[in-house]
């Protein structure tokens, strides 16, 4: 096992993994943001005002529940990490906050962002909201309709959101379009990305703004669980929990979008299934064709349905720091289902996957105490549960 | 041209390497007081078949030479219209093997440079030193990564060095006095401006700032200087011409392929587009 690395080297690479491949227009700003984002965050104001608003805003801390009755009914001890109960329902507006804030302190009016769930949408609308900024955020014409609730909180917050309809119309073709916004309005306007995937210094920026999730677990552990899990789209709150808890001996296991089945072309295991290639700026594991051309995802979650991943999770996959499984759509439903009837909790589709996983699993896990990252509610979902269930 | 010409300037042009061929081409453009014209186009549009007739419309029409699209599926530098014309080029069958094809076929009847224009994944994933080795095997005289910054350009242009490829590196609006000049340091065959902020696409207006853009390039090297991104029309090429060693123009072209009803129609409108700008291009 290779040791996890506090910040990617000079060139933005996890091992070999990430990267700037972008166009030039975009690469000076890159380097700024970079710049930025060190001096922001190795200054006690900037963290000071962001933990401020964690506390008295977001909520945090997130509470760390044992679910009884879940544990009970799979003969495995679980533990909920409650992200679901973060101001706007989802472990995003912690990026977001943060990103916004750094959007502020560079004088940039305007932020934009994609979103494939709505959850980064919303999150970043909210931040917008509460910081003043104006912002516009991008969505694949497929999500706008599987996630229409979000479309209506973003909206409601201000925030004005653009149709995408090339490609699939889903996560992909949003951050595409955002990227094609930033190169056009980079001088006044900050990209606000959703995950830890993008050219650097974005896997890392996001990462250290999401590792808040695992260093308040090291926190509220009287016992460090054996096995943590969460969902993987590009990864952004898996990265969060596995950050931190890497070489504590937990056990991390990041479970990616298996589809209609690994094997039926229709799913978003980019680790599982891909192959190292550059999406969106970085060189990471992705799905892709022979020609080196992207493939389309597919994931019954919005938020797992991306052919990339973060690059760090692409190194903590080679230097054997997590592994890396897939959950089907049917089997992420009955998660659902699951933790609703045993927890009261419904949780987003993405993050019931991980729930999922370890019902999947309950013999192996047996005896074992499991940590699962409940990232998101499922409230935005309800139109889909109702129609699957 | 007699077609005993184009063979004879076909062959002497084999004895020279791709950058050899292209660094030519500032040469005599200067001489015969003009900035270099280069076409830009996906390769199989409108089909397959009657792709390489578009490029020789366009070579008869004037064009010095050509970026050849290797058609990506997520060309991130890329406005609607070009974006539209790769996702048609791969539906009619545009695969890399078939580009390739297509880009030898263009280099041979042409007998003008033709570079190829890509992005990183494609190159990434067959292996840098297998894209050179087909690109000089098809006869294509360099290349152009849209998402590859010098940064992370340095493999491939040791792939391309070797194997006699012409490597092209962006300065962009945005770009630092540093990252200039470390583009002029990696010495590329020609330093390719991007005259907008934004992707490609047509501009009915241009960005004030591309004369000083120039300036601070030329104030660190003498490297041709190729402006592209947002060139559509004589006027704008006329501008172009002035202020560069060399103009791109590429949606213009794109688009008026995928607006024919047929690919007569689309080698016509191309070749009168081309000899429009090819003229604005003398100084």
């Amino acid at each position: 096992m290779k040791p996890r690395l506090h910040r990617p080297d000079r060139r933005g690479r996890f091992g070999e993994y990430g990267g700037r491949f972008a166009p030039e227009t975009l690469m000076a700003a890159l380097e700024e943001l970079e710049e930025e984002f060190a001096a922001a965050w190795a200054d006690p104001l900037f963290v000071g005002e962001y933990n401020r608003l964690l506390e008295l805003y977001v909520g945090r801390p997130t509470p760390l529940y044992p679910a009884h009755r879940l544990s009970e009914r799979l003969g495995v001890e679980v533990w909920l990490k409650r992200e679901d109960l973060a101001h706007t329902g989802a472990h995003k507006i912690n990026n977001a906050l943060g990103q916004g804030l750094l959007a502020h302190r560079m004088g940039k009016p305007r932020i934009i962002a994609e979103t494939g769930a709505g959850q980064h949408g919303v999150a970043t609308a909210t931040a917008a909201a509460v910081l003043g900024l104006e912002c516009q955020v991008y969505m694949g014409v497929v999500d706008i309709r599987r996630q229409a609730p979000n479309v209506s909180r973003m909206q409601i917050l201000g925030a004005d959101v653009v149709e995408v309809s090339s490609g699939a119309g889903t996560l992909k073709d949003a951050v595409s379009e955002a990227m094609r916004d930033w190169a056009r309005t980079v001088e006044e306007t900050q990209y606000v990305i959703g995950s830890v995937v993008g050219p650097h210094p974005f896997p890392w920026m996001v990462r250290e703004l999401q590792k808040v999730i695992g260093e308040e677990i090291l926190r509220q552990s009287e016992q460090l669980p054996d096995v943590a899990v969460a969902c993987v789209g590009g990864g952004s709150n898996a990265i969060g929990m596995f950050w931190p808890l890497a070489g504590t001996g937990v056990e991390l296991v990041g479970v990616e979008a298996g589809g209609e089945g690994i094997h039926t072309g229709q799913h978003g295991a980019s680790i599982g299934m891909g192959s190292p290639g550059i999406l969106h700026g970085a060189l990471t594991y992705m799905l892709q064709d022979d020609d080196g051309q992207v493939l389309e995802a597919h994931s019954i979650s919005a938020g797992l349905d991306y052919p990339g991943v973060g690059p760090e999770h692409s190194y903590f996959q080679e230097a054997g720091l997590a592994r890396y499984v897939s959950i089907t759509d049917r089997e992420a439903l009955d998660g659902v289902r699951l933790l609703a009837r045993t927890e009261g909790i419904i949780p987003a589709l993405e993050s019931a996957h991980a729930v999922a996983w370890v019902a999947k699993e309950a013999v192996a896990l047996r005896n074992k105490t499991v940590l699962i990252n409940l990232s998101g509610r499922g409230d935005k979902d309800m139109e889909m549960l109702v129609e699957r269930l | 041209m007699k077609s005993s010409d184009r063979t004879s300037s076909t062959e002497a042009a084999r004895m020279r390497s791709g950058a050899e061929r292209i660094a030519d081409l500032f040469v005599t453009a200067r001489r015969e007081e003009r900035s270099v014209f280069l076409p830009f186009l996906t390769a199989g549009l409108p089909d397959l078949g009657s792709s390489p007739a578009m490029f020789q419309a366009m070579a008869e029409a004037g064009a010095d030479g050509f970026e050849v699209g290797i058609p990506y599926s997520d060309p991130l530098m890329d406005g609607p219209v070009i974006c539209r014309g790769s996702e048609q080029a791969i539906g009619a069958g545009a695969t890399l093997d078939r580009s390739l094809s297509i880009l030898g076929e263009v280099s041979e009847t042409t007998g003008v440079p033709s570079l190829a224009m890509t992005y990183a994944n494609p190159v990434f994933r067959r292996g840098a030193d297998w894209f050179c080795d087909r690109l000089a095997e098809a006869g294509a005289a360099g290349l152009i990564v849209a998402d590859l910054p010098f940064d992370e350009a340095q493999p491939l242009g040791e792939a391309a060095r070797r194997h006699g490829l012409g490597m092209v590196l962006f300065v962009a609006l945005t770009s630092t006095y540093k990252r200039i000049k470390a583009v002029a340091e990696a010495s590329p065959t020609f330093i390719y401006a991007v005259a907008n902020l934004g992707v490609t696409g047509e501009r009915s207006e241009w960005s004030s700032r591309v004369e000083e853009l120039v300036e601070r390039i030329r104030d660190v090297t003498d490297i041709p200087v190729v402006l592209g991104v947002g060139i559509s029309n004589p006027e704008q090429a006329a501008v172009a011409a002035r202020l560069a060693d060399g103009f791109i123009v590429g949606t213009a072209l794109v688009r008026r392929v995928l607006e024919s009803s047929d690919p007569q129609n689309a080698a016509g409108a191309l070749a009168t587009a081309v000899s429009e700008m090819a003229a604005a291009a003398r100084w």
